[in-house]
């Protein structure tokens, strides 16, 4: 059974437009790289960048080691607190790559179950639910994001701030992406909901949150998932943005983003090292996410197949 | 006191249904435009006696479908009354009541869009049986629902694909294997065959011929192909715009034939017994349901109608066949036609 | 003589699980002034073989053998500019769906003209009497008002009037009719044959009516062609095919129809279903569902043989040709 399921998988469409896709075969392997140097940072890193007894001041703001100065040492050289380029952003990396995923998870959850709800129920909680996401649409999610923060700042005591920053970033990215999760699935849902399918289930009793989530829900997953791989991307960058800005993660535990900001900071000073790696790093992930994300949309599109 | 089993399984009487098409609040009030309603089916009667057939025949827009989904709680009427059995259902939403609704199922149109295309068969046919519990125990169920697949001319071990590994016709048995899997006694075919090519066709009619015969079932049946009626009805209700104009013994409906649209329709239906006729008549199109004609609905493409037909709605009532809805049926003023058996014959 | 002649036409698409052969060595000629049905199931290749005329195949599938004649002059490895030059002028094409057939931001008129000035050299003025000419000639009401509206606002039924008039103004000498009545009403549906009939008589235009229907077939076709599984396996008159079918899947699916006036206990039927392009059986495609099945069905595929009563593709005749 489980070798046929397999076999099934290997020969389906998907599969095979993704064996003959360059594009997503090269984004792909990228980043199952990025994600295995994620999960096994604390192994390849050669220091812990969030420990402070770890670091020596004397080794601040060594080059690469290929550039005169640099120590084997520290591979991409050392920020002004004598951190580890290279270990720094194998921790920012995961932070950055965890509050992405979690706020696209929570992002599509609220956005699935709103939309799900809308689309099916249709009338007035239809119309409250799109409208609310017109309003929320309308402000820069940047800006929504900033105000979830400050909010979230605002009621938190000081002390817990650096704690709780990221489950911060994770509530005010996800609670920015949901719209696009609800728009699709709504429309989604309004197709599949006249469908004689739907129909049937609803002649044998079956109730209407049966119908939603047994019936409706795997049949408008396809563009979700499209969604979600887009949206992962966006989650990294927003997470970037604000960590830029200086209302995401803090330095003592620093995401690529924040690995940016306080690189941007000694640019200028000629340590280009510091800002260079992890902007590089975040590049290739935010563009491997995307082009997967393409791949997968045109993949699913019955029209381009 | 009736014997029960003289009642008709099902009784129908002014059943209607209209739809508000008006645009919204803020439109209407800038606009000044009035609120708008298309009556899809307005006062519909029949009954159906156990184990017979009643067909709805019509062209689109007729309110066929909507009388079947009305019936199966689908949609809610907005008068009269469904009874099956003498229960009231006219009030009551799809499913509920559960040990009525059981004894009520429903086969669709297109054979692609009424299996969930996520489930597997066996989960498919499941389904029913579970809701209405009528076989709780899950190893019990799975083998009903093998037996329903061979039962239906497929195999025990087509439960484990998915819809799209089957073609139109076997999606249609799947879907009539759903429809008995609670051993319903009535059930609403909503233009069962019309995707199927024709070949595939004259087996889904055999099988629910053989169904009919086998289970003892009461079809309402809803298609716009006048043969495929012909061959399955033991009655036949014509329809126009919401209204049956015509309700006979399927026998007698195509053979004497009273209201000039049921006479329209088998003047047109292309037949393959009739080579090169000629069909060149003026027979105009339905026209617009939300704005329908004055009195007789059909009077602009009737070549019978007078000022009584644009001024006053006929009554449905008896004519020489069963029941007509037609001035001129009423006045007599139609020539009795010769039996179209006779008029074909000579082909 | 003969306006159309399509030799062992054969037309495949590539996949990635090899080539799928939709149409395969179909045969036909089209005498002038004639209506030639081409029925079949879906996926016969009844619209693939009509598609393959007028050149509109949809990539990647490409026509990989075979020759189609228009006039005696091979239009099957015409440039795409010379096929449009063909396409109109030539063969007007008459589709399922008028609503899809139709510009909706240009008025009746502006593409009626369009179309007439692209084919013939009229003035434009000239072009409108013309057109105006065609919507009265396809029986739209007050064509001098109605000829500067748009297609919403005419009917189903007056919209597929309007596509003819589009196919026809060119004055092409064959017309590809593919399922022009599926979409209406049983009522228009008649109307619109009669007027298919009854123009081509007029201009003496030929047409391939392509359609599952074997009504409309038996209603406006001279002959038929019946297609299964991408092959032609029947042609001959339409009465002839139609009363007294041969090949064993024409006479079963004549049987199998429903008729007005008769209602046998069980109707005649075709066990199983056409096969899928890619599993198509060797032999005859037709021998798995065969009633009276040999055993060289099964082996050797039966080519078209015409005899006095037309063309069938069966051993059954073959054979009785041989001995």
């Amino acid at each position: 059974m489980a070798t046929s399921t397999l076999a099934r998988v290997w020969h389906s469409d998907l599969a095979w437009s993704f064996r003959t896709s360059k594009t997503a075969l090269i984004s792909s392997v990228l980043l199952a790289i990025m994600f295995a140097a994620a999960i096994f940072a604390p192994q390849l890193a050669t220091q812990n960048p969030f420990n402070i007894a770890e670091l020596e001041l004397w080794n601040s703001e060594l080059p690469p080691f290929w550039v005169e100065g640099g120590s084997r040492q520290f591979l991409l050289g050392t920020d002004v607190q004598a951190r580890d380029v290279y270990s720094s952003i194998l921790y920012g990396l995961r932070l950055s790559l965890i509050v992405g995923f979690a706020s696209v998870i929570l992002a599509a959850v609220i956005g699935i179950s709103l939309g799900l709800l809308g689309g099916f129920l249709g009338g007035i909680v239809d119309a409250a639910i799109m409208r609310f996401a017109d309003v929320l649409l309308s402000f820069p999610a940047i800006l929504v994001a900033l105000l979830v923060n400050g909010i979230a700042r605002g009621i938190l005591p000081p002390s817990q701030h650096q704690d709780a920053a990221i489950y911060v970033l994770i509530l005010a990215i996800g609670l920015t992406n949901w719209v696009q999760y609800a728009r699709t699935v709504r429309g989604s849902t309004m197709v599949e909901r006249q469908k004689e399918y739907v129909q049937a289930a609803r002649i044998n009793g079956i109730s209407g949150p049966g119908i939603m989530f047994n019936h409706i829900m795997p049949n408008v997953m396809g563009p979700v998932l499209v969604i979600a791989t887009i949206n992962l991307g966006m989650a990294v960058l927003t997470e970037a943005t604000l960590s830029f800005l200086g209302v995401g993660m803090p330095a003592t535990q620093p995401s690529l983003g924040t690995l940016i900001r306080i690189g941007n900071e000694y640019l200028f000073s000629g340590i280009w090292w510091v800002v260079i790696f992890p902007s590089a790093v975040l590049v290739a992930l935010v563009l491997s996410v995307n082009l997967l994300g393409d791949w997968l949309r045109d993949a699913l599109n019955p029209k381009l197949r | 006191m009736m014997h029960p089993d003289d009642r008709p399984l099902l009784e129908v009487s002014g059943l209607r249904k209209s739809f508000d098409l008006s645009k919204p609040f803020i439109n209407r009030l800038i606009e000044r435009s009035e609120r708008q309603f298309v009556k899809a089916v307005d006062g519909v009667d029949f009954t159906i006696q156990r184990g017979q057939t009643l067909s709805l025949v019509g062209e689109s827009g007729c309110g066929k479908s909507t009388v079947a989904k009305l019936i199966m709680g689908l949609s809610r009427p907005s008068g009269g009354s469904i009874r099956f059995e003498g229960t009231e259902l006219a009030d009551q939403p799809a499913g509920k009541p559960a040990q009525l609704r059981r004894r009520m199922q429903m086969i669709f149109q297109d054979p692609y869009a009424s299996l969930n295309p996520r489930w597997r068969v066996a989960r498919i046919i499941a389904e029913p049986m579970k809701s209405f519990a009528t076989h709780p125990d899950p190893g019990k169920r799975r083998k009903e629902v093998d037996r329903l697949l061979e039962f239906v001319g497929l195999s025990a071990a087509d439960g484990d694909k998915f819809p799209h590994e089957f073609s139109g016709g076997q999606r249609q048995r799947i879907s009539i294997a759903r429809a008995i899997s609670t051993k319903p006694e009535f059930l609403v075919c909503d233009e069962p065959t019309s995707a199927l090519d024709v070949s595939v066709q004259a087996q889904i009619l055999n099988l629910m011929r053989e169904l009919q015969r086998e289970l003892g079932l009461t079809y309402l049946f809803i298609s716009h192909d006048l043969a495929v009626v012909n061959y399955i009805s033991d009655w036949i209700g014509v329809m126009y715009l919401g209204r049956l104009v015509e309700l006979a013994p399927a026998a007698e409906i195509f053979a004497k034939p009273q209201h000039p649209y049921t006479r329209l329709l088998l003047d047109t239906v292309p037949d393959i017994s009739m080579v090169n006729r000629d069909m060149d008549r003026p027979a105009g199109e339905v026209p617009n349901p939300i704005t329908p004609p004055p009195g007789c609905h059909f009077h602009p493409r009737c070549v019978h109608a007078d000022a009584r037909c644009k001024a006053q709605m006929p009554d449905f009532i008896a004519s020489a066949t069963g029941h007509a809805r037609c001035h001129a049926v009423q006045e007599g003023r139609l020539s009795p036609i010769a039996e179209r058996a006779a008029l074909r014959g000579a082909v | 003589m003969t306006l159309l002649k399509v030799e062992n036409l054969t037309v495949e698409f590539p996949s990635r699980r090899g080539t799928l052969t939709a149409i395969e060595d179909v045969c036909l000629t089209v005498a002038p002034g004639e209506i030639l049905g081409m029925v079949g199931e879906s996926g016969a290749g009844k619209s693939m073989t009509g598609a393959a005329i007028i050149g509109l195949i949809e990539p990647p599938g490409r026509i990989a053998r075979g020759q189609i004649l228009l006039n005696g002059s091979r239009i099957d490895n015409l440039g795409r500019e010379d096929m449009r030059r063909v396409r109109g002028r030539q063969i007007g094409a008459i589709f399922q769906d008028p609503l899809t057939s139709l510009n909706p931001v240009l008025t009746v008129g502006e593409q009626l003209i369009e179309t007439i000035q692209t084919h013939l050299k009229l003035s434009r003025s000239a072009a409108r009497e013309r057109a105006i000419d065609w919507l009265r000639r396809v029986g739209i009401p007050a064509p001098e008002k109605r000829v500067d509206t748009y297609p919403h606002q005419y009917s189903g039924g007056m919209r597929q009037r309007v596509v003819i008039a589009l196919a026809l103004c060119a004055e092409p000498r064959l017309i590809i009719a593919d399922e022009p009545t599926t979409a209406l009403d049983v009522s228009v549906q008649a109307q619109i044959i009669a007027l298919l009939r009854k123009l081509c008589k007029e201009t003496g235009a030929s047409v391939i009516l392509v359609t599952h229907d074997m009504g409309v077939i038996a209603e406006t076709a001279d002959r038929v062609a019946v297609m299964y599984a991408g092959r032609v396996i029947e042609v001959g008159a339409v009465a002839d095919v139609l009363r007294a079918p041969r090949h064993p899947y024409t006479a079963g699916l004549m049987a199998s129809i429903p008729r007005i006036g008769e209602k046998p206990d069980i109707l005649p039927q075709i066990d199983g279903a056409m096969p899928r392009l890619n599993a198509r059986p060797e032999g005859c495609a037709f021998n798995p569902r065969c009633p009276k099945r040999m055993e060289v069905c099964a082996r050797l595929r039966p080519d078209l043989v015409a005899d006095a009563q037309g063309e069938v593709a069966c051993h059954l005749f073959s054979k009785e040709l041989a001995t």
